[in-house]
């Protein structure tokens, strides 16, 4: 599995990599869609962030990768408040997390494999130093065949793995994915699901949106749930059990 | 870096441009810097060529004076003529004085009222002194020389039509430059609306490079680097337009150009190379700011 460690620098284990006090936003002016959302995502948890449709889990993610500002409350991010964060302080901080859309995201005209190097380009890296690492994802999310293809030709699980395979790629501390199983069949559900828990296991905190609760319960993972404005949580995030410090991920 | 030979060995890909092309759009763009650029040419050259044709003229006109001369009663006037032009020819800073005779006259102004009258005309009677082009002789140092030889005369220095024809080419230059900058500005203005539309057309690629981590500055900087290169062959494309026409006109005008209405040097060719690089530069400069503001909400 393509997981190695790109970034050999030590994340600070005591500070919770997300925390959301008294959240409140709407898209007209009022917070009508979070009301009161509080959460906090310590280092190394795995949660699921379910709801009903419209509930607003997009919208909280979208809150969480500066997208929006919040009406009411504040956020903070790897131990920094970033309510009032300034434009230009908010590219680095998207450099830190791997973000799956709901809707994919893809660039249209650029091909699979140049999507998925997208964020590593945007970092300065050059094609020498990342062409084995994309080509090794695309591999692994079983793109293998498809480094060319333009994401218009692809299907719409393609699309999914492609866009699951660019929000991993730099090893981010903090992975939000907006239903990332939701396009694909069963046996690739699970499959990409071993790619966040593999992910998580050497470190990164991660937030999976989705309508179905069952996941949780199979991983092992925190379940939330939002509902009429709020964040209730159900289950909190057990570590699950094979998740011991892992001697690879311990030495970076 | 870890080491897998079969892969190193083969040549990298090469990175798809993060904009898309909008050929149909960049298409019209390129047309209109042509366009703009052409005239820009143009009006350097036309620029430098009219400085020139004024420094040429204002010296023609420096290196001579005119003496009128006024007989008095004992003397006819040819003989007041011949006198003065003797005088004027000892005058340091004077290359030599001739009177016109009046079938000189009479040449020059026979165009003007026909053969006809010009017996019974009244004509005055004028020397013309051809001045040291180094050290001029002033007009009040001629003068005084008539008055000492005794002769009552006015000279011209041409100092009159001199400084009209400095003023004129003046005029001609402050019009070049106007000019110009006109077109530099519409330049910066066709880039701004084809930055502002281009991002309005791509503001969904925009946002997903934003969410990827592209700062603002990466995102100008994809503009400015789309319109900079375009600017710059688009350039090139008008300027040489622009030199070809100058050169066909010089070419026509024979060795002389085409003095001295304009006299247009293969050097001025030069601005060929300088306008599509200004051209360029000012594509850079207005696709930054344009896109720095609209990303800021401030577009
Ligand atoms: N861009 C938007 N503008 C206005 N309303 C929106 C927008 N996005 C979502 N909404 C509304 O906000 C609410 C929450 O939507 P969303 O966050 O997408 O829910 P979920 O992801 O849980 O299905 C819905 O009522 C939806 O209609
Ligand atoms: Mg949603």
């Amino acid at each position: 599995m393509p997981i190695q460690e790109r970034r050999p620098t030590a994340p600070n284990k005591d500070i919770d990599v997300v925390r959301l006090r008294g959240l409140g936003f709407g898209y007209d002016d009022r917070p009508s869609v979070l009301r009161d959302v509080n959460l906090i995502l310590p280092h190394g948890s795995f949660h699921f962030l379910t709801g009903p449709s419209g509930a607003g889990k997009s919208t909280l993610l979208r809150l969480m990768t500066l997208g929006e500002r919040p009406q009411t409350g504040r956020i903070s991010l790897f131990g920094q408040d970033v309510t009032q964060i300034p434009r230009s302080a908010i590219p680095a901080m998207r450099q830190r997390m791997g973000v799956v859309f709901q809707e994919f995201r893809l660039l249209d005209h650029l091909s699979a494999f140049d999507n998925v190097a997208l964020p590593l380009r945007l970092n300065g890296e050059r094609p020498r130093d990342y062409v084995q690492d994309v080509a090794e994802m695309l591999r692994w999310v079983g793109l293998g065949g498809r480094f060319e293809a333009l994401p218009p030709s692809l299907s719409g699980g393609e699309k999914q793995r492609l866009a699951i395979a660019r929000a991993v790629i730099t090893r981010p501390r903090l992975i939000l994915a907006d239903e990332p199983t939701g396009s694909v069949d069963r046996a690739m559900g699970e499959k990409l699901m071993r790619l966040f828990v593999s992910l998580n296991k050497l470190g990164a905190t991660i937030l999976i949106a989705t309508h179905d609760e069952d996941m949780a319960e199979r991983y092992g993972a925190g379940l939330l749930r939002l509902e009429d404005g709020y964040l209730r949580q159900l289950v909190p995030s057990q570590r699950p059990p094979e998740h011991q410090p892992h001697p690879e991920g311990a030495a970076v | 870096m870890s080491a897998n030979p079969s892969v190193i060995r083969k040549p990298l890909p090469v990175p798809g441009t993060l904009l898309p092309r909008e050929r149909s759009g960049e298409r019209w763009l390129a047309a209109v810097i042509a366009v703009l650029c052409f005239l820009a040419t143009l009006s350097a050259i036309g620029a430098l060529a009219a400085d020139r044709a004024a420094h040429g003229w204002a010296g023609e006109l420096r290196g001579e004076a005119t003496v009128q001369v006024r007989p008095r009663v004992d003397e006819s006037g040819p003989t007041a003529a011949a006198r003065a032009a003797e005088t004027l020819s000892a005058v340091q800073g004077v290359e030599e004085a001739y009177a016109l005779d009046r079938k000189a006259s009479e040449r020059l102004l026979a165009p003007w009222v026909g053969e006809a009258v010009l017996p019974d005309l009244p004509l005055p009677h004028l020397v013309v002194v051809r001045l040291d082009e180094k050290h001029p002789a002033s007009a009040p140092t001629l003068s005084r020389a008539l008055a000492e030889a005794g002769l009552d005369a006015s000279v011209d220095d041409h100092s009159l039509w001199r400084g009209e024809v400095e003023r004129a080419a003046g005029i001609v230059t402050v019009l070049a430059i106007a000019a110009f900058v006109l077109i530099a500005g519409a330049t910066a203005a066709v880039i701004a609306y084809a930055t502002r539309a281009g991002m309005a057309a791509q503001a969904d690629i925009i946002e997903t490079l934003s969410l990827n981590g592209a700062s603002d500055g990466h995102v100008a900087g994809l503009y400015q680097a789309r319109f900079g290169k375009l600017a710059l062959s688009a350039g090139v494309a008008g300027a040489v337009m622009a030199g070809l026409a100058m050169a066909l006109l010089r070419l026509l005008g024979g060795e002389a150009g085409l003095t001295p209405a304009l006299p247009v040097r293969f050097s001025d060719l030069l601005a060929i190379v300088v306008c599509p690089v200004l051209a360029a530069v000012t594509a850079i400069l207005a696709a930054r700011f344009t896109a720095l503001a609209k990303l800021s909400g401030r577009g």
